[in-house]
């Protein structure tokens, strides 16, 4: 639960600059009076979405003192609304390009970048390409993929955790995208909060390692659920490892079972053949 | 999930809300959370309260109505109740249910002066 991660746009930079700022606004912590969540009633009958519970109902010692002075604006907005605006705007983009726009996600040292750079080099004399990267702080992954000759803007989300639609809009503005383009998008590494922001890309690329666990699918249901193919990488390191790809591969399955799944090394090459020709497919 | 983040897009609603219907100040802000949101309505109340403060919602009450989880059982074809994100189906135990109800995240309404 990210209550402290500050997640709002302050610290933002976009290829080093400051991204579109919201008005910050702090106040003193304050005395807050809340009602801890009370055990639900009997569950709603099925098919009537019966509204169970109300946390910080009006005290019934209060009285409106003035009741003739309020009135009711009813509004039905959904709090990711505008994250999800932003995603089509982004996907109208790519769409009017032909352009494949993908999102990889996984957890810090899957090999995201590393990948990314393989991926990069065997593709380069066939495809335009781009990439956004996403990190806390440093310029470090957009500078090696950079020196692949392919462009890349990175965003560093100060205090965030994970990526928007908002901030890969502005990062746009920084490339070159001709028809046909393929983008990647490396989200922050994280494998919690990605999962619950559309970005506008054609789906997500979850990449996860051998030096992992094999209940990481699991232990992080949303994020594979939310992924149309998982990368399973760093399989050349099988032979010093107690990793049972056959658990992990069911595991995967278990919570998303349309989920395909590519087993590949991007230090020895091996299975990256099948996930170029994923790429190729899925544009 | 991110309680201070959902928060702001709460106060972003009210303002583009008083941008259209204009108002003085927010007095109770009605929110429909559903149970399978993962949203801690502890938390979104104490960062409602943070992040309003000097807005036209300072001092108004977050009230947050819980949505019951409902889901569709791909496997036995029945409409079920959920009480948590990843249940398995009631009827038949199966994992793929489609959450019906009870992931909304969304302001229903404003009492307002």
């Amino acid at each position: 639960m990210c209550t402290t991660c500050g997640c709002g746009s302050h610290d933002v930079l976009i290829g080093g600059k400051a991204a579109a700022k919201r008005a910050a606004r702090k106040g003193t912590q304050g005395a807050v009076s809340y009602r801890p969540r009370a055990e639900a009633a009997h569950p709603a009958p099925v098919n009537t979405p019966a509204l169970i519970l109300i946390h910080n109902p009006a005290p019934a010692a209060i009285h409106n003192p003035d009741p003739a002075n309020t009135r009711r604006i009813l509004v039905e907005r959904d709090l990711l609304a505008k994250n999800d605006a932003l995603a089509a705007t982004n996907r109208a983009f790519f769409n009017a390009r032909h352009m494949l726009a993908l999102n990889l996600v996984s957890s810090p040292g899957s090999g995201k970048t590393t990948l990314l750079v393989r991926t990069i080099e065997a593709l380069k004399n066939k495809k335009q390409m781009a990439v956004i990267e996403g990190d806390q702080q440093t310029e470090n992954d957009a500078e090696r993929i950079r020196a692949t000759g392919v462009q890349a803007v990175q965003i560093n989300t100060g205090k965030g955790c994970h990526l928007d639609a908002g901030m890969v809009g502005q990062a746009l503005k920084q490339l070159s995208l001709p028809t046909e383009s393929v983008l990647f998008i490396e989200n922050v590494g994280n494998l919690v909060c990605p999962a619950s922001f559309d970005l506008g890309e054609e789906c997500k690329v979850v990449v996860l390692s051998v030096t992992e666990g094999e209940d990481k699918p699991l232990k992080y249901p949303d994020m594979f659920r939310a992924a149309r193919l998982m990368l399973l990488n760093k399989c050349d390191l099988l032979p010093y490892l107690n990793f049972d790809v056959a658990l992990a591969t069911a595991n995967a399955r278990r919570v998303n079972p349309d989920i395909e799944i590519i087993q590949l090394s991007a230090t020895s090459g091996a299975g990256m053949d099948e996930w170029l020709e994923w790429i190729a497919r899925a544009q | 999930m991110h309680e201070m983040s959902l928060a702001e897009s709460v106060l972003q609603i009210i303002e583009d809300t008083a941008r259209v219907q204009p108002f003085k100040r927010v007095r109770t802000v009605v929110l429909e959370i559903g149970v399978l949101s993962a949203v801690e309505p502890e938390a979104m109340i104490f960062c409602f309260d943070a992040v309003t403060r000097g807005s036209i919602a300072e001092g108004a009450r977050l009230e947050i109505v819980d949505v019951a989880g409902t889901g569709w059982c791909m496997e036995c074809g029945k409409n079920v109740n959920l009480s948590e994100r990843y249940g398995l189906c009631p009827e038949c135990g199966d994992a793929r249910v489609e959450i019906t109800s009870g992931n909304e995240m969304r302001v229903k309404d404003l009492e307002v002066e």
